[in-house]
């Protein structure tokens, strides 16, 4: 059954929009199709989903598979290396000196205990710099990529605002990035949100035409966190430097993957996230170019810390996590490239050539092999979530997949509202296997093909009927 | 490569890959198999004394962080993943 269930429909049972178990419902809705899928594929790894259940319980249950055979519970695979990474042991072994022993105030220029830390804490400052080819005194420390992109977006616009009132973006940039636009739009700024062409790039000429004598910055994200695609940050640097605008990207999805420099690149801005290069979560870094210099306007009042740029006392455990992440990511480039591209075809190659309709969302060429998105056609991708139970999956970006609504970035791309619907993300990094891509190809294969099976599209369309044709009644 | 350090070499590689297999998270563990062998295999045709004196320094260092993150990863152990019941 191929059914696409509206929250409108859901709703009048429920009352309230923002009910947290709307999509439990929903799901467990579209789950009888999965079991039965379950059941053809002779394999139980599905369990009841409890709509009434709290939403603690529900997490545990989501997080538990049990196998049928053992009895014992079994934790699913994890595949989604774009919402975060784990802890690389190395970084975990850099930081706990810090959490245990070494608990200065980096801040404090009174005693020992505070010179030991900011020593420490200067240290991953270099190794920060290091690998996007910048001086240490251009890094600063935040909470993450999220708080990076504000400070730049709402700090540079904001402080030429008397003179630059205009900020140019995608459409595929992040949330925080197109959120914080929308707030410099509420405060009178004028913002271009660029389109992509269907690969997911964007054009360059359309940029250049879009710059505008009073355009202070543009922010342009370097991998795309549902489809992977790698925009030309060089160009878009030269371009932006020649006509005098800042260049702000962020590099969150990209640093430590590929080679990143941010003078070769002309970058002015930069915003980059532990929790995504196998460091710890709650900490990130904005690099912000001193010659020639970009101005911005902090967001947060206080002591004064990182030189006014972000108060409050620098986290040093999560600093000197990150510091160790990104050395051990320069150092393992071009190890964990070479392994994640080839377990990336691995994984492509089973898949593409088991199953006929499937497409992958975004460039396959200008891309970070580690992001694959495919759209299985025909099978709604929720379904087929639900049926992987036992594979950490998502359907793109972790900030959205609370809802139902069909990814906007995959819609910037222009791709049909189908298959947008029917689209999943398999993140390849550092630690996955290659049993883990076989196990996830072949249970892939497996439940698409059995999802298809039970779909009356999928039979309609083996029987050569053109669904786009067909006028569907009104309900 | 003198035998008095060949000898080293090969008995620091036993001990990192033998520490290695004690990692509980089945992801950690093959991880650091995996890439104890490729390094050492990458690092095998080294002649440069200075070179292999820092290649030995490392590896014993890796091997200390890796018997703190065995323990680690012991105490806060979770359950096996969906593909280790036949391992």
């Amino acid at each position: 059954m191929h059914t696409k269930l509206g929250s409108e429909q859901v709703q009048p049972y429920l009352g309230g929009f923002w009910n947290p178990f709307c999509r439990l419902v929903m799901l467990s809705n579209t789950c009888r199709t999965s079991v039965q899928a379950l059941r053809v594929g002779g394999r139980h790894v599905c369990r009841g989903l409890k709509t009434k259940s709290s939403s603690a319980d529900a997490a545990q249950a989501a997080a538990v598979v049990k196998g049928k055979d053992t009895g014992e519970t079994m934790r699913p695979l994890y595949l989604d290396a774009q919402a975060t990474t784990p802890l690389d042991p190395r970084v975990l072994d850099a930081m706990m000196p810090f959490t245990v022993g070494y608990y200065g105030n980096p801040h404090s220029r009174t005693h020992a205990y505070g010179w030991e830390t900011e020593k420490a804490v200067e240290e991953a400052r270099k190794e920060v710099a290091d690998i996007i080819g910048a001086d240490p005194r251009e890094i600063v420390f935040t909470s993450g990529a999220t708080e990076s992109n504000n400070i730049s977006v709402k700090g540079v616009g904001r402080f030429y605002k008397s003179k630059k009132k205009h900020v140019i973006t995608t459409q595929i940039e992040h949330k925080c990035v197109l959120d914080s636009c929308r707030a410099l739009e509420g405060e009178g700024f004028d913002v271009t949100y660029l389109p992509v062409k269907p690969n997911g790039i964007i054009e360059l000429e359309k940029l250049e035409a879009a710059i505008r004598p009073d355009t202070s910055l543009v922010s342009i994200m370097t991998v795309n966190n549902e489809i992977g695609v790698s925009q030309p940050i060089k160009e878009i640097g030269e371009l932006c430097r020649s006509k005098k605008v800042f260049f702000h990207t962020d590099a969150a999805q990209a640093i430590g993957k590929i080679p990143l420099d941010v003078n070769d690149m002309k970058i002015d801005l930069m915003s980059i996230s532990g929790h995504k290069i196998y460091g710890p979560k709650g900490v990130g870094a904005l690099y912000i170019r001193r010659r020639p210099r970009v101005r911005i306007e902090a967001l947060q009042s206080g002591g004064g810390q990182e030189r006014g740029m972000r108060s409050g006392t620098v986290p040093a455990p999560l600093a000197v996590g990150l510091g160790a992440a990104c050395r051990i990511s320069q150092q393992e480039m071009e190890y964990d490239h070479k392994r994640i591209t080839a377990l990336s075809e691995r994984l492509i190659n089973k898949i593409m050539s088991a199953l006929p309709q499937v497409v992958r969302n975004g460039d396959s060429e200008q891309t970070y092999p580690g992001c694959v998105n495919l759209s299985f056609a025909y099978v709604e991708g929720e379904s087929l979530l639900m049926a992987l139970k036992d594979i950490a999956l998502s359907s793109g970006s972790a900030c959205t997949s609370a809802s139902l609504e069909p990814s906007y970035v995959l819609r910037a791309i222009g791709a049909d509202e189908d298959l947008a619907h029917s689209s999943i993300r398999f993140g390849i990094g550092r630690f996955t296997t290659e049993e883990e891509v076989d196990y996830t190809a072949e249970r892939t294969i497996k439940h698409v093909t059995a999802l298809r099976e039970m779909s009356p599209l999928w039979e309609m369309v083996q029987e050569g009927i053109d669904l786009k044709n067909i006028k569907w009644s009104q309900h | 490569m003198a035998a008095s350090t060949r000898s080293v070499v090969l008995s620091l590689y036993k001990k990192i890959l033998r520490e290695s297999k004690n990692f509980s998270g089945y992801n950690f563990r093959m991880y650091a198999v995996r890439r104890t062998r490729d390094g050492f295999r990458a690092n095998k045709d080294e002649t440069d004394p200075v070179k292999i004196q820092d290649l030995i320094q490392q590896a014993e260092e890796s091997l200390q962080v890796i018997k703190r993150q065995v323990v680690i990863g012991q105490l806060y152990s979770t359950e096996k993943l969906v593909i280790e019941k036949d391992m």
